[in-house]
């Protein structure tokens, strides 16, 4: 019911084509950047969190 | 390499978790009490202490007081430890701490009087909506001061979590609380009906994301690890885990809204977005699980574990059910009815509820370095609160079904079966009752936690400056080759800057066309503003919190549109600020209620619902014949309403009064030729000018609306 106030908007066409794309383009760069992704180092940056002095086990 | 001796604070996480357990148990408590007022409608116990007042106090206590300290306590001890820094800032942290505490106490004080904006966990008003602003800000400083000055160079996923939280909280907090202020503590929002709805379920959605979801997520990151002494299964799923999460949960909020009279594109957007994040949250889940592998032994002895096992897990349980219960066919069930109810106890008892619990007994005795008062305390605790989940949870959803297949029940003869919507309300009266219980065993095992606690603290000493130490972080002069990933890793506020476009993409998607409508939304002649009367009715409506069991909005299904009426149009909305539609019915919908019944049925029902209604759960609100009209305020409200856009005539404000009175006397008139004396200046009038108001606009028209 609401399609005839949606169609006023000059251009809406593009919208959903656009929000996909966007979609799309953001998704194909995360996948791309964690694939390429160095081991060695993400390994390391995991660790972060237990490097300290603390006591572990209380 | 210079090594340079520092300290963490302490005391500021010791001090917000004091504050975690102290409002967990306030919160936990208001909860039952809200929990009892149902079966037990006696315990209504007055106009501060009826159930529209104390469940807004509620969920605002779990989630922003409960939660919220929670947050800051985990947030405050893993930043340190993961920047190799101590805060940036002590007095920052002193100030951030006191003034959050003090926004909580503001709360529960102004929401028991009356004082609310009526949007869901955004009812606080506007001074204190500026104070929330304020104390985030020095939050925010404090702990990008603390990034900044760090002595570890790369940014671990935790942190991300958190500065994906400050932002995008910041946004939702500001762009939903824009209101114009009527008098001290009274504001309307600027966006009315339709529009109102989409920013404040945009909001409410994303409050569920950010503040109940992508904070504790940083923590799991954190505390898991730390938890279990093994690095998190897999850092690329992590990746992955935060940047889709916080990519696709702003766009999913309309699925609050479906069936309603939100447009259909903005309904469906929020369903496929939010399928979609089925996707991430198990990424996240499956995550957090299998950091555990090769540990499921300790799982059965550290009580630490096993609060975080079952938060985790009913984190993939609520991630699941929200994204089906954002499919139409499933959500026409679960909307309005306790489904919901279960669906978000699922997620606060045992995400948030249970996740803060195993941190609090891991964290307290480091702190105090000493060991856990009784692990077998914590143990106990442990299994109470798991099966207060399920005495809590399952009887809801039960409730949740029952209800709404009576609700949608035919006869034969094609008339609804229960027509009087009460018979499916004392239906379900044991599954309230049930509820209770549920919600009673979850407080004791809390209680027991609190005494734990405080045992272990009693018995150990607070390292309030934990000493250690740290190589300073050197100027890379020559940026190493490597993965730009690995650069923004580094670089806080890049990161900040990239979250933010990154949440904004999915907001200004869904607001943008909305408000393009405003332009033209579809004026339907025949809806007319509110009588200055009529208004001050719906403020004590909103005041009084009867949203919270009252929808006001009609769904275009047979079974609703047969038992209340026309179902809701946009254009009906368009001076309603803000909008009321409701999430829960406990009593019947109200958007067509004008002229059902004569103002005498209301004027017995307001003073004792089960007069008209025997058998009525509905708190009295005797109150009401006794309180005076508050008129001095008309002005200002009219004021107010004309400069966002309703069309009184020019100068009504000060005229406004003497319409107000005419229209009473009308109504006190035909109450008093009935049998029942109220002298015309007492709230109950006004409040049933609005409820006769209802719907009518619609409801006179004989011919039919389009829109």
């Amino acid at each position: 019911m609401f399609r005839q106030y949606l169609d006023k908007i000059s251009g809406v066409e593009v919208y959903p084509m656009f929000s996909l794309m966007v979609f799309f383009a953001f998704f194909v760069g995360l996948i791309w950047y964690v694939a390429k992704a160095n081991k060695a180092e993400m390994d390391i940056i995991s660790k972060i969190p237990l490097n300290n002095d603390q006591p572990e086990n209380l | 390499m210079t090594i340079e001796k520092f300290s963490y604070d302490n005391k500021i996480v010791r001090n917000f978790a004091v504050a975690t357990f102290i409002w967990g148990i306030v919160g936990m408590l208001v909860g039952l009490i809200a929990a009892l007022q149902i079966p037990f409608p006696g315990l209504n116990m007055g106009e501060y202490v009826s159930f529209g007042r104390v469940r807004p106090v509620h969920t605002n206590a779990i989630i922003f007081a409960f939660v919220g300290n929670g947050i800051f306590m985990g947030l405050y001890y893993s930043l340190q430890r993961l920047c190799k820094a101590r805060m940036f800032s002590d007095t920052l942290s002193k100030m951030h701490f006191w003034g959050w505490q003090s926004i909580i106490v503001l709360a529960a004080v102004t929401l028991l009087g009356g004082h609310t904006t009526g949007k869901e966990y955004a009812e606080l008003e506007w001074p204190i909506d500026i104070l929330i602003t304020l104390v985030w800000v020095v939050f925010a400083v404090n702990m990008f001061g603390t990034i900044i000055k760090r002595r570890e160079r790369h940014l671990y996923v935790a942190i991300w979590f958190y500065i994906a939280t400050v932002i995008t909280v910041a946004v939702l907090h500001i762009v939903n609380s824009i209101e114009i202020p009527v008098s001290l503590w009274k504001s309307y929002p600027v966006y009315a009906g339709v529009q109102d709805a989409l920013v404040q379920w945009w909001y409410g959605h994303n409050a569920v994301a950010f503040f109940l979801t992508t904070p504790y997520l940083g923590l799991m990151y954190y505390f898991v690890p730390k938890a279990a002494n093994r690095p998190v299964y897999s850092y690329r799923l992590s990746i992955i885990h935060f940047w889709a999460l916080i990519f696709i949960y702003i766009w999913a909020g309309p699925h609050h809204l479906l069936y309603t009279a939100l447009p259909d594109w903005a309904q469906s957007l929020g369903t496929v977005f939010s399928v979609m994040l089925i996707a991430p949250s198990w990424g996240g889940m499956i995550n957090g699980l299998l950091t555990l592998r090769g540990a499921w032994d300790k799982v059965r002895e550290d009580v630490v574990l096993k609060f975080m096992v079952v938060a985790i897990t009913a984190y993939g349980m609520s991630t699941f059910e929200g994204p089906m219960l954002s499919l139409k066919s499933v959500n026409a069930i679960s909307h309005f009815t306790d489904w919901t109810i279960a669906h978000v106890h699922i997620g606060g008892l045992g995400w948030n509820g249970m996740l803060t619990f195993g941190i609090l007994y891991w964290l307290i005795p480091r702190l105090y370095q000493t060991k856990l008062h009784s692990s077998k305390m914590a143990s106990f605790h442990f299994w109470i609160a798991t099966l207060g989940i399920l005495f809590y949870a399952i009887p809801m959803y039960w409730a949740g079904f029952t209800q709404y297949f009576m609700w949608q029940e035919f006869t034969a003869d094609g008339v609804l079966k229960y027509p009087n919507f009460l018979e499916t309300v004392t239906q379900i009266m044991p599954m309230y009752k049930l509820r209770a219980f549920g919600g009673a065993l979850y407080l004791v095992g809390a209680i027991s936690m609190v005494y734990n606690l405080v045992m272990t603290m009693k018995a150990g000493v607070l390292n309030e400056n934990e000493a250690t130490e740290a190589p300073a972080l050197e100027k890379l002069t020559v940026e190493p080759a490597g993965h730009w990933h690995r650069w923004i890793e580094r670089r806080p506020i890049q990161m900040l800057l990239i979250a933010t476009v990154v949440i904004l993409i999915g907001g200004l998607v869904e607001m943008i066309p909305t408000f393009m409508i405003s332009s033209n939304i579809p004026t339907i002649t025949v809806v007319k503003p509110y009588t200055p009367l009529e208004l001050q009715g719906r403020d004590l409506y909103i005041r009084d919190g009867c949203y919270t069991c009252h929808s006001q909005m009609i769904r275009p299904f047979r079974h609703e549109t047969e038992r209340y009426g026309e179902y809701a149009k946009a254009g009906e909305f368009i001076y309603d600020h803000p909008f009321q539609w409701g999430s829960k019915r406990t009593g019947p919908d109200l958007l067509r209620e004008g002229g059902k019944y004569p103002n005498l049925w209301h004027y017995h029902h307001m003073i004792d619902p089960t007069t008209m209604s025997p058998g009525s759960i509905m708190p009295a609100y005797d109150y009401l014949a006794d309180n005076d009209l508050d008129t001095s305020s008309t002005g200002p409200k009219i004021r107010a309403m004309i400069s966002l856009g309703v069309p009184y005539p020019k100068g009504y404000d000060q005229i406004a009064n003497q319409d107000l009175m005419k229209q009473a006397n009308e109504i006190s008139a035909d109450l008093k030729k009935n049998g029942a004396g109220i002298a015309s200046n007492k709230e109950l009038v006004a409040m049933i000018a609005y409820l006769q108001r209802l719907g009518t606009d619609i409801k006179a028209n004989k011919t039919e609306v389009t829109n």
